[in-house]
């Protein structure tokens, strides 16, 4: 048969064909292989589950190496939903502990994107949060019929002692806000809630590390992924070490239970807190595992508010426990010198009249302290503003910077989360609210002796309590000691030193001295601890006066500054110079002397909160 | 040589052509590699297993070269003596499976035959083979002598078509629809081919873009309005060689278009289709009028064809949505792009991409692939084989394999081209279009061009029976060629 050469031609055309289809389909390789990333990130979210391994939180001990806060283990059952195949619904809820309709809920909860926004299908997404250890071990030997699930460990917190809750804050899971702030975190991750776990959380969480595993196409784990090369070891948190004395603390605590206040007790040379206690508080256990949410929502409900921590941002009208402040001033005014002398009788009587108690007059400053005359302040302080040749404001300027010196009306800068900054008036406070019109001392005269504008923080109170007792410096008070493997915040060391004379602290002092052993503070007099003290009775618009004491021990080389505040408890000397005496003896002696064990029982027993006109909000 | 009719298995290995030889045994290793990677488990790493697919393909490819030489030392007289007894019992199996076979996912196309499962199907290729080349064979038998000539050829090819649609195997049916290759290389019109490629297009673009409308008609058909009146012209141009008709009708399209143009312009609403229509029968109707003086046949065809396309783009919604099944339509979307449907018909086509995707310019490496070990492809040892290469060697690895395919076809088209009668040829040339169809439909779905249509990778797809198919038919072709040689000496 005769070839045709016409119709050989067309082999070009069928060759042509194919090359052609080959031709595409290598572009279109090099587009899905090399031009196109995507294929490659969808392949490694099918195949890999990146299970993170949290590391353990740092463990928190108090100034003498006892452990306060631990950790226990603690597992999350989580699920990836699109690999959950049916499975015995009886089987699961058995084995967790929970019915039928709570899982439910549960699920319901996990997969409405109101409630869980991070919802996806496709990522893991938590179940059940804090299986028990036991519930864990039943529900471990059935995973396997359960594909889609799987555990994760993580750990919560313990606490050795049932104290302390304000300074140790708790963990709570990280919010939508807190993921916003810092891509540390992922959906499910903890984060520290109040106290140091806030203030000190990027210390004390550690470093999260990662295991890669493979999983099938069933949602099945199918080992690690390149024998775990890529997996990244969880770095465990620092370990803290409170500068609080965590019995003392506690001691501190029980003198507190049923009255409502504070107390702050410094080391003055360091400026380690050594109790920092609010009352009413809450056992630090409430805000752990699974009831957290609905005890969290109990204590904020509650009247006496316990998540409020009183001694950091409770501001209250320091009283008499500011007069120290006054005298100070005074003398580094040259307004008055030690022998200066000041009419009492039975007040402060100059066009108006502030009231006072029975005692010697005149009188100078060291006896003025001794007996909490009102008097004594008042004149100082108007001799101080009105000075003749002064406009009032300059001289109220010049006696706002020296308050706030010695700590008051700014944060001092505690490292916890929080603190109130009081408040100390200024000039143009004054003359906005006087509107201009001329004001003198008369005008503004309660600020002398605490009362009116003037508010503190029982913190603020305390350092000025260790102020005295450093004869004129302080240190930045503050909670943590040290943080292993590495050094806390330097501004702790630096030494704070308001523009007044160390001799005029030793006349405070001294004030303060015959406070206890002939004035206002007879009650602190304990032999042998040389302890020096100012009561404070303020007046208040919620009830009875506020009952507070200032003071520290001993006289010379003090070891402990002290603040106590309890709200409508009367004078000072009731309450406040007990319990601050007791603090005081317990931290120097490590015991009450049975000749003290009636005070220390009076205050163990008594409730202020009764009868006290408070009114609960 | 001297003793050629003595020592014939001698003279076969001599005359054989070793550079398909070669590319077939590279194949067929790289294919039982690839099943053994993609049937791996991370978790159970077990050693070469005559009992896994891996091992058994070894086997299959041990019986498949014993096979092909088996063919080598037969007498190569007896393919084109047999040709119709072969094809004939093929088809009698065929039948036989419609009955007999066990339902395997609604298809009853596999024979169970003790331990062995075959799929007659593989088998119908290399008879319809032989019984086409032997009908063009025939005493002076051109394809366009007589319009029976067509039939004879057409009965030959939809006869097994008929009887694999019947065991519900549409993507191994299909492929006898390649066949149109051997008849336009043997002479059919290769207008006949144009109008597939422009069906094709036509179809692709009016599925794919129904939204948004054009003169208030979709824009995938307002395309297909402008490419039909494109091929008008073109053809007028090219085809008929009339430049006076075809630059008349140039201009009036394009006149028109600025009128319907500067009306919507001016806020007046043209129907796309009253548009359409009637320009494109003003244009038929001038080209009518102006064709007396010339040969009015091709002239007669390009009107024919412009108003057969109109009719066919007006039939292309109906035949989607009435003609094809619901799976098929899906699966024709998730192609176009139109639908992802990734828990449904994208999923193989999306988890292929993935695995592909992921492989990068190198590849994973042997046994590193993740999508096809932890099985996020589904039938990846079998249709979708490629994915296992694209993922595990990447690139270059999946451009090798298509180059080899491309140097398979391309030689195997030399091979053809060299026979001297028409037996040899057409045979060839219907290897030719067997392996272009598997190749251009196989690969195009895994990699998301083509829909899914469930036919093997020849030479690597884990199976014997496709397996001994391939081997069968490209050995049938080895051993014609062969024998050219052995006649030339």
């Amino acid at each position: 048969m005769r070839k045709d050469y016409t119709l050989e031609k067309r082999k070009y055309v069928i060759g042509g064909f194919i090359t052609l289809i080959v031709i595409i389909y290598v572009i279109r390789l090099f587009g899905l292989q090399v031009g196109d990333v995507k294929y490659k990130e969808s392949a490694d979210s099918n195949a890999f589950l990146r299970r993170v391994i949290y590391p353990a939180r740092g463990l928190v001990y108090d100034r003498k190496d006892r452990l306060v806060v631990f950790n226990k283990p603690a597992y999350d059952v989580m699920i990836i939903p699109k690999d959950v195949v049916e499975f015995d619904t009886a089987m699961l809820c058995e084995s967790l502990g929970i019915t039928r309709q709570q899982l439910a809920e549960r699920w319901a909860d996990m997969k409405d994107t109101h409630k869980n926004p991070g919802y996806s299908a496709y990522t893991p997404q938590k179940l059940i949060s804090h299986l028990s250890q036991e519930d864990y071990g039943k529900l471990q030997e059935k995973l396997y019929l359960l594909p889609g699930f799987f555990i994760q460990k993580r750990t919560v917190r313990e606490y050795a002692y049932d104290c302390a809750s304000n300074v140790l804050g708790n963990i709570r899971e990280v919010s939508a806000d807190d993921i916003e702030k810092d891509r540390y975190y992922r959906r499910g991750d903890y984060t520290g809630d109040l106290g140091i776990e806030k203030s000190y959380e990027k210390a004390l969480r550690g470093q999260k590390g990662v295991e890669i595993l493979m999983k099938d196409a069933y949602g099945r784990i199918k080992g690690k992924y390149e024998n775990g090369i890529h997996d990244e070891a969880p770095v465990s948190g620092h370990n803290l070490k409170l500068s609080l004395d965590i019995e003392l603390q506690k001691y501190g605590e029980e003198l507190m239970r049923n009255k409502i206040g504070a107390i702050v007790a410094i080391e003055p040379e360091t400026g380690e807190i050594l109790a920092l206690v609010t009352s009413p508080n809450y056992e630090p256990s409430l805000l752990v595992g699974r009831e957290r949410g609905k005890n969290y929502a109990e204590l904020v409900k509650d009247p006496y508010k316990p998540l409020y921590d009183r001694s950091i941002q409770g501001a209250y009208p320091p009283g008499s426990t500011f007069k120290p402040t006054q005298g100070l001033i005074f003398l580094q005014e040259g307004v008055v010198t030690t022998s200066t002398m000041y009419p009492c009788y039975h007040g402060y009587v100059n066009g108006l009249r502030v009231g006072c108690h029975g005692h010697a007059s005149p009188i100078a400053l060291k006896p003025a302290l001794q007996t909490s005359c009102n008097a004594y302040f008042c004149w100082g302080f108007k001799n101080m503003i009105d000075r003749r040749g002064t406009k009032p404001g300059d001289q109220f300027t010049k006696w706002k910077n020296y308050m706030v010196e010695m700590g008051y009306g700014y944060k001092l800068g505690v490292d916890l989360p929080s603190e109130s900054r009081g408040f100390i008036p200024n000039t143009d406070f004054y003359s906005k609210s006087f509107r201009g019109a001329n004001w003198t001392a008369n005008s503004i005269i309660s600020v002398a002796i605490g009362q009116g504008e003037v508010l503190a923080t029982p913190l603020q109170i305390a350092n000025l309590g260790a102020t005295i007792a450093n004869r004129g410096w302080f240190r930045t008070p503050h909670v943590v000691k040290e943080i292993a493997d590495s050094a806390i915040d330097s501004k702790y060391n630096v030494k704070h030193q308001p523009h007044i004379k160390r001799q005029y602290y030793e006349d405070v002092a001294e004030g303060m001295r015959m406070a206890v052993l002939g004035g206002t503070c007879r009650l602190a007099n304990i032999p042998g601890l040389d302890v020096c003290g100012k009561t404070g009775t303020a007046q208040n618009p919620h009830g009875r006066d506020h009952s507070a004491f200032m003071g520290f021990a001993p006289y010379n080389n003090p070891k402990i500054a002290i603040a106590v505040y309890v709200e409508n408890a009367g004078f000072g000397a009731t309450f406040g110079v007990p319990i601050g005496s007791l603090m005081i003896e317990k931290y120097l002696k490590g015991e009450i002397d049975p000749s003290r064990k009636y005070i220390e029982e009076r205050m163990l027993n008594s409730n202020t909160i009764i009868g006290s006109g408070v009114k609960k909000h | 040589m001297v003793s050629k009719n003595t020592d014939a298995g001698v003279s076969v290995f001599k005359a054989i052509d070793w550079v398909t030889i070669v590319i077939y045994l590279v194949l067929v290793s790289f294919g039982a590699v690839s099943i053994y990677a993609a049937s791996y488990d991370f978790d159970n790493a077990s050693i070469f297993d005559f009992n896994e697919s891996s091992g058994k393909q070894v086997v299959w490819i041990g019986l498949s070269i014993v096979i092909g030489f088996m063919i080598m030392l037969t007498d190569y007289r007896i393919y084109k003596t047999y040709a119709y007894p072969i094809y004939i019992v093929v088809l009698f199996v065929l039948l036989v499976t419609i009955f007999i076979a066990p339902n395997i996912n609604g298809s009853h196309s596999w024979l169970k035959l003790g331990p062995v499962s075959l799929q007659p199907a593989e088998f119908g290729k290399f008879a319809t083979s032989l019984a086409l080349a032997k009908l063009f064979d025939s005493y002076n038998f051109t394809l366009n002598a007589k319009i029976s000539n067509y039939f004879r050829a057409l009965i030959i090819i939809f006869l097994p078509i008929i009887l694999i649609l019947l065991q519900s195997e549409t993507g191994s049916a299909l492929v006898y629809l390649s066949f149109i290759f051997v008849l336009y290389r043997e002479g059919m019109s290769g207008l006949v081919l144009f109008s597939v490629l422009c069906a094709v297009t036509f179809f692709v673009v009016a599925v794919k873009f129904a939204e948004p409308l054009v003169l208030g008609i979709p824009a995938g058909e307002f395309t297909v309005f402008l490419l039909i009146m494109l091929t008008f012209a073109l053809m007028l141009l090219f085809y008929c060689r009339d430049i006076i008709i075809a630059r008349n009708v140039i201009y009036g399209f394009a006149g028109s278009g600025v009128i319907v143009a500067a009306l919507e312009l001016c806020g007046v609403q043209v129907n796309g289709y009253a548009y359409f229509i009637s320009i494109l029968l003003l244009g038929a109707a001038y080209t009518a009028i102006a064709m007396f003086r010339h040969r009015i046949t091709k002239f007669l065809i390009t009107i024919g064809f412009a108003i057969t396309s109109v009719l066919f783009l007006f039939s292309v919604n109906y035949v989607f949505n009435n003609v094809l099944q619901p799976h098929q339509q899906m699966r024709i979307k998730v192609a176009l792009g139109i639908e992802e449907n990734l828990r449904g018909a994208g999923y193989n086509v999306n988890q292929s991409k993935i695995a592909i995707g992921s492989g990068g310019v190198t590849g994973k490496g042997f046994l590193n692939g993740t999508q096809t070990k932890l099985k996020y492809v589904p039938e990846q040892h079998t249709d979708f084989i490629f994915c296992t290469i694209g993922e595990e060697e990447g690139f270059i690895g999946s451009t090798l394999v298509l180059a080899l395919f491309l140097g398979l076809i391309l030689r195997l088209i030399h091979i053809a081209e060299r026979q001297r009668t028409a037996f040899e040829r057409v045979y060839a040339y219907c290897v030719v279009s067997i392996l272009i169809f598997h190749l251009g439909i196989n690969v195009g779905m895994v990699i998301g061009l083509c829909p899914v249509i469930g036919i093997p990778l020849p030479f690597f797809s884990y199976g014997g029976s496709s397996l001994w198919g391939f081997t069968i038919l490209l050995f049938i072709l080895l051993r014609l060629d062969a024998a050219r040689k052995e006649r030339m000496d």
